[in-house]
């Protein structure tokens, strides 16, 4: 969306004579503002936008210093602002074990919850099944198991099917808040593709499967990266399950690695925060190119019962 | 036509649906269905494998005395059988009633449903005031709209170590303050502060989500019912009450519940703040995850109950909160 500022003035046929006085400078009242309105919307707008810049941008400013307690003096980090943080985290820390065992964890987690979820979502929007509410009841409840709930019990299977400290165990565990969470996203996606076309499948002699696989699936496609990305976020930044059940150092994800550091390297923070901005920054960026669709996928499941 | 092909489906896969010699007209709703069934069944098996049984088992461990002492566990080649005993509700007892009980279970539920209700309303009011601004006809409205959205597109766990910098004793926040000749609390320390510091985190890292979802929102609600409003005269405040609340609806309510269940069961930002040091600032859920996970013994029972009880706190939010939106709808809400 570019920011032209076309002026929209409300057009002057309005037939109603109660319109009000002055039609000739009548301000849009979605449209622009007195000048000391849209000041003031600049000015919390701008002061929000430190608010929300401001962690961040501190965060990357102090992993620009080379001491761990720089982060007490932030002004001495301006005469020697280095990049040797980046590097000994990229060549001397467990790095890029990290990165593969959240890749595969999150990546995992994705697979597998878009696959199994992708129907459901197709069946729950298109079909009033009996026991339709109640599917979906049991898919929104799902969403507020507190991680104390499972963790017990998924730890006593794990560790009796030897899953702890495994990949697949981590895996198995994320499935299962992102299968429901997947479903629900995708019946918003769904939701979103005119009934027609399944109408004209019918017709043409697709079963409800034939119509699914090669009439909505390929229209879906942009929701089911959407829902790829929120399950791969999910797991991504997953802590409470990632740091229990994962216990070699090697296999941690970034969200138990990331906390490593305050133990393990005598609280280095300017490692910490060097590790920290090299993990967000994909992500953001990612995040960016989708986020808008997330929140449709998101809210929209809910809002079209 | 449909319905042979359905009957041949439904045959081959033996589903109760195809099945000859019911009345047609319940057949054929069968065979309208049986897709449907078939289709959610994956996701049907992996809840029951995932989440049922496990949630089955939790409750069971919830009825013993299980702990990390006396559970099945293997020692390097030795396996040792699991030896708590079933106890009946004891732990519920004990936790809801028994000695201590508020210091361990009351005082912290107390401390997070204050949690939850203020970071929800500063989630949703603080969205919604920036949600309304970046709907005018603004200029540069979408370079704020990509800069405040970035505490959401950071994640939780890279976010929550820049805000344990600036909180720490020394740290840019209490420079300032002092700078400006104001006390300096010690906010990963003093009980009010970490609870004031966890909820101001906290709403940094939820209004993004508020905001962009109800700008969706603002947009999607017709331009000429403002315009219709205007010309019977309404005041912006009337516009705003009449036209843009109610047309915000549905998707206040969805956002609203989600973010009590996201901000109830929040547990990073709590666990990664402050770790085990702030037993007074402890939420159920990460009060929970202490009992199980971070103390020794882990005292599972108590850890899987307390984890019950709070999916039965939600449970009955959500019902009831449900109703309350449904209360004089035609269309239900959720």
């Amino acid at each position: 969306m570019s920011t032209t500022t076309v002026k929209t003035t409300a057009p002057a046929d309005s037939p109603a004579g109660t319109a009000g006085g002055a039609p000739p400078r009548r301000t849009r009242r979605r449209g622009e503002n007195s000048f000391a309105g849209s000041f003031a919307a600049h000015a919390i707008l701008t002061g929000a936008s430190l608010a929300a810049l401001f962690p961040i941008a501190w965060l990357v400013f102090l992993s620009l210093g080379p001491d761990k307690d720089d982060y007490l003096h932030p002004g001495r980090i301006f005469g020697k602002m280095t990049l040797d943080n980046y590097s000994f985290v990229l060549q001397e820390t467990p790095f890029f074990d990290w990165l593969v065992s959240t890749l595969v964890v999150s990546l995992g987690t994705t697979v597998i919850g878009v696959l199994i979820a992708a129907t459901t979502g197709y069946a729950v929007s298109r079909m009033r099944f009996p026991g339709y509410r109640k599917f979906m009841w049991v898919l929104l409840v799902t969403q507020m198991f507190p991680v104390a709930v499972l963790m017990v019990p998924m730890y006593e299977i794990l560790s009796e099917l030897q899953l702890i400290d495994s990949y697949l165990g981590l895996v198995l565990v994320y499935c299962s808040t992102a299968v429901p969470y997947c479903a629900w996203l995708l019946k918003g996606y769904f939701d979103t593709i005119p009934f027609e076309i399944d109408e004209a499948g019918r017709v043409d002699g697709l079963t409800p499967f034939g119509t699914f696989a090669r009439l909505i699936l390929p229209l879906a496609r942009p929701g089911l990266a959407v829902a790829a990305f929120y399950s791969f976020i999910t797991a991504f930044g997953e802590v409470a399950f990632a740091s229990t059940f994962m216990l070699s150092d090697t296999k941690y994800t970034f969200a138990v690695g990331l906390q490593s550091f305050v133990s393990e390297h005598d609280a280095q923070r300017n490692l910490m925060a060097a590790t920290a901005v090299l993990v967000a920054i994909p992500v953001s960026a990612f995040f960016y190119l989708v986020q808008k669709n997330l929140v449709t996928g998101l809210t929209a499941g809910g809002t079209k019962g | 036509m449909t319905v042979a092909i359905d009957r041949a489906t439904g045959k081959r896969r033996g589903e109760p649906g195809g099945r000859p010699g019911r009345l047609t007209r319940l057949r054929q709703s069968y065979q309208r269905y049986w897709y449907a069934y078939a289709m959610i069944a994956p996701v049907v098996v992996v809840l029951g494998v995932l989440v049922l049984y496990p949630l089955a088992r939790g409750f069971y461990l919830t009825l013993t005395n299980a702990n990390s002492l006396n559970s099945a566990r293997t020692i390097g080649v030795n396996h040792i059988e699991a030896t708590y005993e079933f106890i009946g509700f004891d732990n519920y007892a004990d936790i809801l009633w028994g000695p201590t009980s508020y210091d361990r279970f009351w005082s912290h539920f107390i401390w997070t449903i204050v949690w939850t209700a203020l970071c929800v309303t500063l989630h949703y009011v603080i969205g919604l005031g920036l949600a309304l601004l970046l709907n005018q006809k603004l200029r540069g409205r979408t370079f704020y709209r990509l800069i405040l959205v970035l505490p959401w597109a950071v994640p939780t766990f890279v976010t929550v170590f820049g805000w344990r910098f600036m909180l720490a004793d020394g740290g840019i926040i209490n420079a300032g303050l002092e700078a400006l000749h104001l006390p300096a609390p010690l906010w990963l320390e003093d009980t009010f502060w970490q609870r004031f510091a966890a909820i101001m985190v906290n709403t940094w890292c939820g209004v993004p989500f508020m905001m962009i979802s109800l700008l969706g929102g603002l947009q999607s609600i017709d331009t000429s019912l403002y315009e219709a409003a205007e010309m019977d005269g309404a005041s912006a405040w009337q516009r705003f009450r009449y036209v843009t609340l109610p047309g915000l609806r549905s998707v206040s309510s969805t956002v609203v519940l989600l973010g009590v269940i996201w901000t109830f069961n929040q547990f990073a930002v709590i666990f990664l703040l402050f770790g085990d040091t702030a037993p007074e600032a402890q939420i159920l859920v990460t009060w929970a995850y202490y009992l199980g996970f971070g103390q020794q013994p882990r005292d599972f029972a108590q850890s899987a109950a307390y984890g019950i009880l709070l999916l039965a706190i939600l449970i009955v939010f959500t019902s009831v909160y449900r109703r309350w939106l449904n209360r004089d709808e035609q269309q239900l809400a959720i």
